[in-house]
């Protein structure tokens, strides 16, 4: 039985990261995460470790299964982000990524919500570093975006602990459902790093700023946090369904237009946790299981397709649609990578999305919600299109780029090899991941009915993509930026408060210059009284003076008769 | 590193150079989209609702067809949506 919390190894080893020399300080960053696993594995389920703080019993530890589940993803994810970064030669990255996963380890094992809040927050402070990585203005920019978002997220779940507290007396990070007004702050606060509709734009604005490593580390920690979070708190809600069918509807439309690829990457990464969220939504056991096993799978697929983009950047230096193909000249190996995590993403059969997604659709099948399925079905659809077609074929093969360079670096190959093995791995023996899941799976994947249908969709959802490529009625990819729900504070916002300054600025110069204008007048007025000509400051001839005495004795004499 | 402009002239030709196995891959695509439309007139796919709920769903072709109609839609409704949101690359750098 360990004594050792499964967040310590990599909280305390990503800071001593940044005492170590170079060779060293790759050995150990590879080591950690492994370390941190086996640590893990001595922690049985239901351990509880409580600690008193200020009066308060906080659980620092809370190990079940859906947490165990989270926890072992999340050190996999750090390997392979390790293994990744092996080239880098600054200590930064690695050092804060690792920081990063080790804060996700702790939310997901937060037993109440202050020890939540503090990794919440913790998460947020240590990611921006990744985003800032990447140096200039527009990382910095973004990376503020980023930062302020997800500050706010962790002060509305604070608020929420507090109201939460004052209600019930305790504060365990249980079932909190959506009973009362306060319990929509927690709700939103998740909303916001799970990236709800419209509170979904730091994603999508951050992270293809961030460095190809940056990504890869991203792409794994925060929304899944955000993903177990409402698996714990608000499962089963109803609300869910439909905020989650509308995440898997919108961004396939952005992704089609959209240039910039990892940019594509982060839009598709907001339509598979939309799936999640409707797993969660749907609730029990199909699809709870479904919502988690999917979020697993998910950090793998999109860990692989983001590495794929990564190393891309890394050897042209370049991401814009418009500037790459023909790509499968000078990188074979990342290539097929990349065409192993479209066939993951787009749930071919042997493939681990296969065995995890159309869990989600019969949960939704079972509530016999047609409309909801049907979008799903669609946005299943989409995904297949911009993840599985326009990401493999505009960088790899497309029109020649005439770009040559060299293949990624062996390190990067060894983390996407390992992570296109686990896609087929997972997908083709679903026990791996089934076994590890929160309830006893009742479901069977392999279905010749399951095979024949999802190959149906795939493949004909490709063969809409090729028939409006070979008539040319595909919307050529075109250098530009899409405007998106960032433009409410990116633009409307500066603009509008410009905008009263410009029309306000005037009126309260008016106030000030007239309220200005009137005290000079005054003090000019006292000056002429006060003068020797004036009212006050001139001298009196006596008799006045004798007259004016005689009129206030008058006055006087006749108040008090 | 990488020389946009000049790849080297005489590097060997790579598979998709040559426009015949182009044609070849997207003809055996074809083929493969064809024999699984097929497949429904011998497979009996089991409903995923239960009975009446959605009928469409067994009928010949459905998971094929939706799956052509809802990507072409989609990429077609992204291009009023370009004309709606699309600016230049420098609109946030002004």
């Amino acid at each position: 039985m360990s004594e050792i919390h499964p967040a310590l190894i990599l909280l305390a080893g990503g800071l001593f990261l940044f005492c170590l020399p170079g060779t060293p300080r790759r050995m150990v960053s590879v080591c950690l995460p492994v370390l941190g696993f086996l640590n893990l594995l001595t922690i049985a389920e239901g351990t509880l470790w409580h600690i008193t703080w200020g009066g308060y019993e906080l659980t620092v530890l809370r190990a079940d299964r859906l947490s165990m589940l989270f926890g072992y993803l999340f050190h996999l994810a750090a390997f392979l982000g390790a293994i990744y970064a092996l080239h880098l030669k600054d200590r930064l990255q690695i050092g804060t990524g690792l920081i990063y996963a080790g804060s996700a380890v702790g939310a997901v094992f937060a037993g109440d919500l202050i020890t939540l809040f503090i990794f919440w927050e913790l998460l947020a402070i240590t990611s921006v570093f990744l985003i800032w990585a990447r140096g200039g203005e527009r990382a910095l920019r973004s990376g503020m975006r980023y930062l302020v978002m997800h500050i706010l997220s962790g002060l509305l779940l604070l608020l929420g602990a507090v109201f939460y507290f004052l209600n019930t007396k305790s504060l365990a990070f249980e079932h909190i459902g959506l009973n009362e007004g306060h319990h929509y702050l927690i709700f939103l606060a998740f909303g916001i790093k799970c990236a709800f509709p419209l509170l979904h734009n730091w994603l999508i604005d951050a992270y293809p700023e961030s460095t190809p490593v940056g990504t890869v580390f991203l792409s794994a920690f925060t929304t899944k946090t955000a993903v177990y979070a409402l698996a714990r708190g608000f499962a089963g809600e109803e609300l869910l369904i439909y905020i989650g069918a509308i995440m898997t509807m919108f961004p396939v439309f952005f992704a089609v237009i959209e240039n910039d690829l990892r940019r594509v990457l982060s839009y598709s990464m907001i339509n598979q946790i939309g799936f999640m969220v409707v797993g969660i939504g749907v609730g029990g056991a199909l699809g709870i299981n479904g919502a988690v096993s999917h979020a697993f799978n998910d950090v793998i697929f999109k860990g692989l397709l983001f590495m794929s983009m990564g190393a891309v950047l890394y050897r042209t230096g370049r991401m814009n649609a418009t500037d790459l193909g023909g790509l499968y000249k000078s990188m074979p190996w990342t290539c097929a990578c990349c065409l192993i995590g479209a066939a993951s993403i787009s749930a071919l059969p042997l493939f681990n999305a296969f065995i995890s997604k159309p869990m989600v659709m019969q949960g939704v099948a079972n509530m016999g919600a047609v409309g909801i399925w049907l979008v799903l079905l669609a946005a299943s659809a989409g995904v297949l299109h911009h993840a599985g077609v326009k990401i493999p074929f505009f960088t790899f093969f497309a029109h020649d780029s005439k770009i040559r360079c060299p293949e990624a670096p062996l390190n990067m190959r060894i983390a996407m090899t390992i992570s296109a093995i686990l896609c087929v791995a997972i997908g083709s023996y679903p026990p791996l991941l089934y076994n590890l899941l929160p309830y006893p799976v009742d479901y069977i994947s392999y279905t010749t009915t399951h095979v024949v249908l999802q190959l149906q969709l795939v493949f004909f959802g490709v063969l809409a993509f090729a028939a409006l490529m070979l008539t040319g009625n595909y919307p050529a990819e075109r250098p530009s930026v899409n405007l998106d729900a960032d433009w409410i504070y990116r633009r409307a916002l500066p603009n509008g408060i410009r905008a009263i300054v410009r029309t306000g600025g005037p009126l309260v110069d008016a106030f000030f210059n007239g309220g200005k204008a009137l005290i000079r007048k005054l003090i000019a007025g006292i000056r002429t009284q006060h003068n020797n000509r004036g009212l006050f400051g001139r001298s009196w001839l006596s008799q006045s003076n004798v007259l004016l005495a005689i009129i206030f004795l008058a006055i006087y004499l006749i108040y008090y008769f | 590193m990488n020389n946009p402009e000049s790849p080297e002239k005489n590097e060997r030709p790579h598979i998709f150079d040559n426009p015949g196995n182009v044609r070849r891959l997207i003809l055996g695509f074809f083929v493969c989209c064809a024999l699984l439309i097929l497949t429904d007139l011998i497979v009996h796919r089991h409903l995923t609702f239960a009975e009446g709920a959605l009928p469409v769903e067994g009928w010949f072709g459905f998971y094929a067809i939706y799956g052509f109609v809802a990507c072409t839609l989609i990429v077609l409704g992204a291009i009023p949506l370009r004309k709606m949101i699309m600016r230049s690359e420098d609109y946030y750098d002004e």
